[in-house]
């Protein structure tokens, strides 16, 4: 979903770091994304592309570390893995989840020269 | 030996002087571990904290577009005008037109027009803001673009999400866009009045939008037929009275 804004969100972190930190170009820009953030990877990377073209980012690579999806069962206080938001929890099957990982959406960290 | 073009570096000299090489550029790694929407989170908890002195209960409403949000709004307002003072922002890509129909409400309203972007985000929403007149005790209707994906990400400073789900679209939609759903407080079912002319189950839908959202209220209505508002009204009154005390306190 909205890869595109996403990325223009990244681009004017990514220039506010390279402003303060006296950076010319950035090579490559590390990115978390969880499992449950509802971003398409595909749609990112191709946004990304387009979004950094002709900026300081342009031709950047682009490395996305998923983190898979964890919440706490509000029934049987375990923490389980999931894959969907609304997935109920593989051991009891209770539906209260509290997400406790895998809605990450972070700039993880920036290569630059 | 030069490693860019094979020369011996004492070698070769052009006009008397070695030719240059390029240095290979050192680069670093920057740690940043920022949200990528920290930005308008951050702008979000600016609207929340002038809502909150002002008094202001703010709601973000979304659906998808055709659901009657406008048409939900316009007979809301008509309703409770003159018990509340009532402001709108309302969402487009294009068009001042669902703020026209709003004005002539007669309630004060702003329009945004995103051009191509899907969704109202926090920076947008406060700049709207200035040009809207907020009282204690009164309630913002933030009309976001018709869109079940995007809204749902991105935080206004609104006290709720309230999504809109109309009975001629399918039972199945919280399943589909379980992000919308679970991000939201309430859901409403509007067109409620056309069931006898469809096939959709309503308990059925309810189900599904539970499962992605345990917590969520849920009112059935019309907004033309008027079947429900009651119950809507009420809902909305609790939150108005609560979110005018907090700045009393």
């Amino acid at each position: 979903m909205h890869e595109v804004s996403l990325c223009r969100g990244l681009l004017s972190l990514i220039e506010e770091h390279a402003a303060a930190q006296g950076v010319a170009r950035v090579k490559s820009v590390v990115l978390e994304v969880g499992a449950l953030a509802g971003v398409e990877l595909e749609a990112l990377r191709f946004a990304f592309d387009v979004v950094m073209k002709d900026t300081l980012a342009d031709g950047a690579a682009l490395e996305i570390n998923t983190v898979p999806g964890q919440a706490q069962c509000g029934g049987c206080g375990q923490t389980v893995a999931i894959e969907r938001r609304f997935d109920p929890c593989p051991l009891c099957g209770g539906q209260l989840l509290d997400i406790v990982a895998g809605d990450e959406l972070r700039l993880y960290e920036l290569e630059v020269v | 030996m030069c490693s860019d073009c094979g020369c011996g570096t004492d070698e070769i000299t052009i006009d008397g002087r070695l030719h240059a090489h390029a240095v290979p550029e050192a680069s670093r790694r920057l740690r940043v571990e920022v949200d990528l929407l920290a930005k308008n989170n951050a702008y979000a908890a600016r609207n929340r904290t002038r809502f909150a002195e002002q008094g202001v209960l703010a709601l973000n409403l979304m659906s998808s577009p055709g659901s009657g949000k406008t048409s939900l709004l316009a007979r809301s307002i008509a309703d409770l005008k003159n018990q509340y003072p009532i402001t709108v922002i309302e969402g487009d890509q294009q068009t001042a037109r669902d703020a026209e129909r709003i004005r002539a409400t007669g309630v004060a309203a702003v329009q945004i027009n995103t051009g191509k972007g899907c969704h109202l985000d926090a920076h947008m929403v406060g700049h709207a803001l200035d040009d809207l007149p907020l009282s204690a005790g009164s309630v913002l209707f933030i009309e976001n673009v018709g869109n079940l994906v995007c809204p749902a990400a991105f935080d206004l400073g609104e006290a709720h999400k309230v999504v809109i789900l109309s009975v001629t679209e399918g039972e199945d939609k919280p399943l589909k866009y379980p992000d919308m759903f679970h991000a939201a407080d309430l859901m409403l079912l509007n067109k409620i009045d056309l069931l006898p002319y469809l096939q959709f189950d309503v308990e059925q839908c309810i189900a599904y939008a539970r499962q992605v959202n345990p917590r969520l209220e849920v009112i059935q209505l019309s907004a033309t037929q008027g079947a429900g508002l009651a119950q809507w009204y009420q809902w909305l009154a609790q939150r108005i009275v609560h979110a005018s005390h907090s700045v009393e306190a």
